[in-house]
């Protein structure tokens, strides 16, 4: 498996640009071995990412690599996958990437379910501007422009995908290297708008600042945190305050854009032949 | 239905960038409703799925430009089209296509601004934004109609030039060529030349996708085509791969300026009316070229030696064509929608070696012939008297 999944990086562009303790190789590794398992032509396998430290993961697969502007990246996306639909389009966000100046975007890609899936790194933080204040950043955490704790509410990630018409939903963290394989396998096989939520650790931009100790200390968080679907379903929302809940959330059922808009061709030519 | 219209026809000058579009190759087009643009999208979502093509309305204007990047990248001819609001929107992924060197077309139908301004009146506020309206030293290629049927075959030019060069190109229209209704006679499909973006020509694992070739644009593999490469709007190598490196940065820079810079005669066009012996000139462009053109004429039959001088390429501008006839005129008077964008340049031309003045009017209202006749007399005058 290790060299399989060492086939679709280029390795001439490591070492990487992340921090020690850093989580988004563990996402980077996950996604890999998926479109291994998946069985995907590289050649017809793009990765699209946005702005920020987890969309610098695009450059180092030996796909058909996107980096693109800040929050945007589902909108280019969308151009590829509409413009030749036979590609397999997965696109990799960060939490502030995708629901900050990516939000609308992505209540749109949502909305259109069009057939993308969708990665967010979520380290509750920007990371890569040194540790501000980013939608996922929990209410009162510390964050350079939070200096005296967050006082803004944050969202939940697969609440927001569910609600604006994503197809498939589902979380896991980087201690769950292996459900989250699968998970991102899974949305991949979805015929439609696919989120999956990876909870990674910023040692340095987050942790330090909120006394969450290394990167080491803050994948054993993950594990004592995170709560399986199944066990979240005897919990009470007290008990569930803290906790992250992992697994499969949401399926849904709805045309597919791209095939919807193979049916806009058909009725077209029939008008106009 | 075939892709060029072929008869004569009464029609309207964004309807005629959407023909010339279509009939240049554009299969794909992503777009935001927005004044006085929205007829080319309405056209393009009734025309493009009957060539197989594909239509979307994005969220908003910076999607837009971003769908239209990507749909290029995976091989498909990509235009948007938008007005002033729009247009700045648009403007970082614009740079982004400068920077990555995908060929793409925004169609900017300028209205009057700064802000909403006055949505359906016509103005030329745009010519700075479309030169610089992205951050940092960036080629970029802008067209300018004055007749519908210069819109369609601008449309054309504008896609050729955008895959010849790989680079953003700017079709500037204003209100009045994009609203106005005009008999047209367009070529007849097969009669346009249409450009194809360079294919690589060696095996994928050969193939550096920002290494040049003599004329300094690479070829271009699509996306899905088997070659795998890297697409940044980070400095890059020839690889395509991040760098940071101030040589590199350098000759990447210089290279995108070069690859335009270095083909001026192919990239930029001029219309003269008038010139042989003319000693007052009018330059103007887009609309208000068509007053201009009735004002030389009428100042003409007053006895008056007046010319036009017309870029059709207002960017990169046309320096060498106005040195010259800075040499052997007495006056240039720039007319134009705006406060005098373009005059700077006409001055920087030609280097005070004639007075250069201005008629400009940006109250929403097109500038009359008789306007521009008032100005051709009165610096007429003063030369005589002076």
């Amino acid at each position: 498996m290790l060299s399989q999944v060492e086939s679709h990086l280029r390795s001439d562009r490591f070492p990487h640009i992340w921090c020690p303790g850093c989580g988004n190789g563990i996402v980077l590794s996950a996604l890999v071995r998926a479109i291994e398992e998946l069985g995907c032509d590289p050649d017809k396998t793009v990765v699209v990412s946005g702005i920020g430290c987890s969309s610098r993961a695009a450059g180092y697969l030996d796909f058909n690599t996107l980096h693109t502007t800040h929050g945007r990246a589902l909108a280019f996306a969308t151009g590829i996958k509409l413009a030749r639909p036979e590609l397999d389009v997965f696109v990799l966000m960060g939490d502030g990437d995708a629901t900050a100046i990516g939000g609308n975007h992505f209540i749109h890609a949502a909305r259109r379910n069009i057939d993308l899936t969708a990665i967010i790194f979520n380290n509750s933080i920007y990371g890569m501007t040194g540790g501000q204040y980013s939608p996922l950043t929990p209410p009162g955490k510390r964050a350079t422009t939070a200096p005296y704790g967050n006082i803004e509410r944050s969202f939940d990630i697969a609440e927001l995908a569910k609600g604006a018409g994503a197809t498939y939903v589902a979380r896991a963290t980087t201690y769950h290297a292996t459900m989250l394989e699968k998970l991102i396998m899974a949305g991949a096989k979805n015929k439609g708008f696919s989120v999956i939520e990876a909870i990674t650790a910023c040692p340095v931009g987050y942790g330090r600042r909120n006394k969450m100790g290394n990167g080491l200390q803050m994948l054993l968080w993950q594990k004592e945190h995170a709560v399986t679907v199944k066990q979240a379903e005897k919990m009470s929302p007290e008990e569930l305050q803290d906790k992250i809940i992992i697994g499969e959330l949401y399926r849904g059922e709805a045309p597919e854009y791209t095939v919807m808009y193979e049916e806009i061709i058909a009725r077209a030519k029939g008008k106009t032949q | 239905m075939s892709d060029v219209v072929e008869m004569a026809r009464l029609m309207q000058g964004n309807e005629a960038v959407v023909e010339g579009a279509l009939a240049a190759g554009v299969r794909f087009f992503a777009g935001y409703p927005i004044t006085p643009s929205t007829e080319i999208a309405e056209l393009m979502a009734e025309r493009l799925p009957g060539l197989g093509g594909k239509f979307i309305q994005m969220e908003d204007e910076i999607a837009s430009m971003a769908a239209v990047i990507g749909a290029s990248l995976a091989g498909v001819k990509a235009l948007t089209a938008t007005s002033g609001p729009g247009f700045s929107l648009k403007q970082e992924n614009i740079g982004y296509a400068a920077m990555a060197e995908i060929p793409c077309v925004i169609v900017n139908v300028q209205r009057w601004g700064p802000s909403t301004g006055i949505p359906t009146a016509p103005a030329q506020g745009d010519v700075m934004q479309a030169r610089w309206g992205t951050h940092g030293d960036h080629p970029v290629i802008v067209l300018c109609p004055a007749s519908v049927r210069e819109a369609y075959m601008l449309a054309i030019r504008a896609v050729n030039l955008s895959e010849k060069y790989r680079v953003p190109v700017i079709l500037l229209m204003d209100e009045v060529i994009g609203h106005m209704r005009e008999r047209v006679v367009l070529p007849r499909a097969g009669e346009v030349e249409v450009i194809e973006r360079k294919k690589p020509a060696v095996e994928p694992k050969d193939y550096y996708p920002y290494r040049p070739d003599d004329d300094g644009v690479p070829p271009m593999a699509n996306f899905g085509d088997g070659y795998r490469y890297h697409v940044t709007g980070l400095v890059h190598d020839e690889k395509g791969n991040p760098t940071t490196d101030p040589q590199v940065a350098e000759s990447l820079i210089l290279r995108l300026h070069r690859k335009i810079y270095d083909h001026l005669d192919d990239v930029v066009t001029v219309e003269g009316y008038q010139l042989e012996d003319a000693e007052v000139v009018v330059v103007a462009y887009g609309a208000v070229a068509r007053s201009a053109k009735r004002a030389v004429k009428d100042a003409r039959a007053a006895g008056i030696k007046a010319g036009l001088f017309r870029p059709v390429t207002i960017w990169p501008f046309p320096e060498k064509e106005v040195a010259e006839l800075a040499g052997r005129v007495r006056h240039i008077i720039v007319v134009e929608m705006n406060l005098g964008q373009l005059k700077g340049e006409v001055e920087r031309a030609v280097q005070g070696r004639v007075r250069v003045t201005g008629v400009n009017r940006l109250n929403g209202e097109l500038i009359t012939f008789d306007e521009i006749l008032s100005a051709i007399k009165e610096v007429t005058t003063d030369a005589q008297s002076g």
